[in-house]
């Protein structure tokens, strides 16, 4: 057995739906080995199309990002940066050449403020009793608005042929593991407990004391990723990262685009009265 | 690149990759060598571009023209021109009842469950609301056209004439008011979204798809015929609205942010659509060039139209303009 073994919460039993708890993933990548079985297993248990092979030349990783026929995505961050106080090889020039490798697999936010389930205007997206969100796939009829409005450009309309295509899809939280009181599928093979799956207090716990740890032991850039101070105030799914948000492709101060509405219906409401006013004005005087 | 194939050049080459690390050439992405230089995660988007096809900008041209024809046909029958009422009213009609629903339903990704739509009422969400306003526009226009027409042409007689004549104002009423937000959601839509270039203007695009929308009416009136100064004086509206609206782009500059609008081919359709509609349709007024302002500005409110959804896929896969919008 690997870790904490079956104590740990990625291999035990759970009653978290049943119990309207709120749970969350933690993804560290100061313990990720970049071994992609969190991509693999979340392709096999939902089934999740083929969709296509190309070589992206980005490091190892020819995944390139999430979408639709991706909800988990390792990430392969080469960086001319020291990487705590690891030991250099003898190939290392030390620190006048510092290089580090980090590895963070990357998925749906499940954000508190989630754009994707105020976008969608059929009702197909929504929170579940665990706090995620859900994209029910029976009633999505692929309008792609949801698309827009995902700050960490997440969700993706999947195209033909794939199975499916048509319609909207990202991460599910493995929900339909979930019920059952499994653990979804990615945190349940992560080898090295970095994707830890749990309930959000805990996790938000935990994820604290883990950063403070590396602060102390030479890693001065880690820090939380978790927007809780813009208008997603916060998501569920957090991570650890060494150094800025922007090498991971994550955005600095995502905001759910729902703050946009007032000011743009308002200039819509104005386009409307004068428009109207102009239009009887004009019949008005020349008639 | 003065040297080509000699041994020369291939020295060159080692200098080259000695002092700075990377060669880059035609036909050779450099993207590593040894650490990448591309912004964020390796030049990856970090929002998702729209997957919208060709069938969302014409829409907006249609459903802009449909909702404030709506509005022209109610200021015609207020003001007794029921040739131009009528004209207006199947305008709205065809394009808001006809041709808006099946652009938008080609779009789909799954068109059979385009009915979903109307599963429920979100008021944060402009898709649901657009969906509503589509629905309760073309609830209004058709009625209000057929009654218009059994008006007009006194199909029936005394009370029920009457009835009729009441009833085709009220649905134009509804048509006219469920028009101005058809006709100006589409900027609500794209402005409240995660896509760089599109939600720093959240507030001119309404403007803009809304205006464009009336100035495209009253030119589509103007090219079948119906000639009269109220339509002109619309006309000199739109455009001098969307030469004011070109004024505001040029000024209000986001930096990277919206660089979309201002570079690449995206930034031209918006530069040439605005100047269609705007000044040129303004000047080609002035003179008295009713028909060519008219084909300027409706060319121009097209083209634009493709440029703003343009300018979102270029603004949406551009990991910096992302970045720079928040900084």
């Amino acid at each position: 057995m690997i870790g904490e073994g079956i104590q740990s919460t990625n291999q035990r039993k759970h009653s978290y739906v049943q119990d309207r708890v709120e749970v969350g993933f933690f993804t560290d990548p100061s313990v990720c080995i970049g071994c992609k079985a969190c991509e693999v297993a979340c392709k096999e248990w939902n089934q999740v199309p083929d969709d296509g092979f190309t070589w992206t030349g980005n490091s190892y990783d020819n995944t390139g990002h999430l979408g639709a026929s991706t909800w988990r995505h390792v990430m392969f961050l080469e960086q001319d940066l020291p990487k705590g106080d690891q030991i250099a090889g003898p190939m290392s020039l030390g620190d006048q050449d510092p290089f580090r490798w980090v590895f963070l697999s990357d998925v749906c936010k499940h954000c508190e403020e989630a754009g994707c389930l105020e976008a969608c205007p059929t009702g197909s997206i929504v929170r579940t009793e665990v706090g995620s969100v859900l994209v029910q796939n029976d009633v999505c009829n692929g309008c792609g608005y949801c698309v827009v409005s995902c700050p960490f450009g997440v969700i993706d309309r999947r195209p033909s042929p794939l199975p499916d295509s048509g319609g909207a899809f990202k991460c599910t939280f493995c929900y339909d593991r979930q019920k059952s009181g499994l653990v979804p599928a990615c945190a349940k093979v992560c080898p090295t407990e970095s994707i830890v799956f749990g309930r959000l207090d805990d996790l938000r716990a935990k994820a604290s004391q883990r950063v403070q740890q590396l602060q102390q032991s030479g890693y001065n850039d880690a820090q939380l990723y978790d927007p809780t101070d813009t208008s997603v105030r916060g998501i569920h799914a957090f991570f650890l990262i060494l150094g800025e948000p922007e090498a991971y492709g994550l955005p600095p101060k995502p905001q759910v685009p729902t703050i946009y509405l007032k000011s743009a219906w308002t200039a819509a409401f104005a386009t409307a009265i004068a428009s109207i006013i102009a239009t009887l004005v004009a019949f008005a005087f020349s008639s | 690149m003065d040297a080509p194939a000699s041994e020369k050049r291939l020295e060159q080459l080692r200098e080259k990759a000695w002092q700075e690390g990377v060669v880059p050439g035609r036909g050779v992405d450099v993207i590593g060598g040894p650490i990448p230089r591309k912004p964020g995660y390796y030049g990856e988007p970090v929002v998702k571009p729209p997957v919208w096809t060709w069938e969302i900008p014409l829409y907006f041209f249609f459903g802009g023209i449909a909702g404030m024809s709506a509005v022209i046909a109610l200021a015609a029958v207020l003001f007794h021109h029921v040739g131009v009422a009528r004209a207006a009213m199947w305008l709205a009609a065809i394009a808001g009842a006809v041709l808006s629903p099946i652009l938008l339903i080609m779009d789909l990704g799954r068109p059979h469950l385009f009915l979903n739509m109307l599963r429920v009422f979100k008021h944060r969400s402009a898709m649901s609301m657009g969906a509503w306003i589509l629905t309760a526009f073309g609830a209004c226009a058709v009625p209000g056209l057929i009654a218009l027409e059994l008006h007009a042409h006194q199909i029936f007689a005394g009370t029920l004439d009457q009835l009729l004549s009441f009833a085709a104002g009220i649905f134009i009423f509804g048509a006219a008011i469920f028009g101005t937000l058809l006709a100006t959601y589409t900027g609500v839509l794209i402005g409240a979204t995660a896509i760089p270039a599109w939600f720093l203007h959240r507030t001119l695009l309404p403007i803009h798809f809304g205006t464009a929308g009336l100035g495209s009416a009253a030119a589509v009136l103007e090219l079948f015929g119906h000639r009269i100064s109220a339509l002109n004086f619309i006309g000199f509206y739109a455009a001098a609205v969307e030469t004011l609206l070109l004024i505001w782009l040029s000024v209000a500059k986001h930096g990277a942010a919206d660089r979309a609008i201002h570079e690449h081919g995206s930034g031209w359709f918006i530069r040439i659509g605005e100047v269609l509609n705007g000044p040129l349709a303004l000047l080609l007024r002035f003179f008295g060039l009713i028909p060519l302002a008219a084909i300027s500005f409706l060319a121009g409110a097209l083209i634009s139209r493709i440029g703003w959804i343009a300018v979102g896929k270029v603004s949406g896969a551009d990991p910096e303009a992302v970045f720079a919008s928040q900084r």
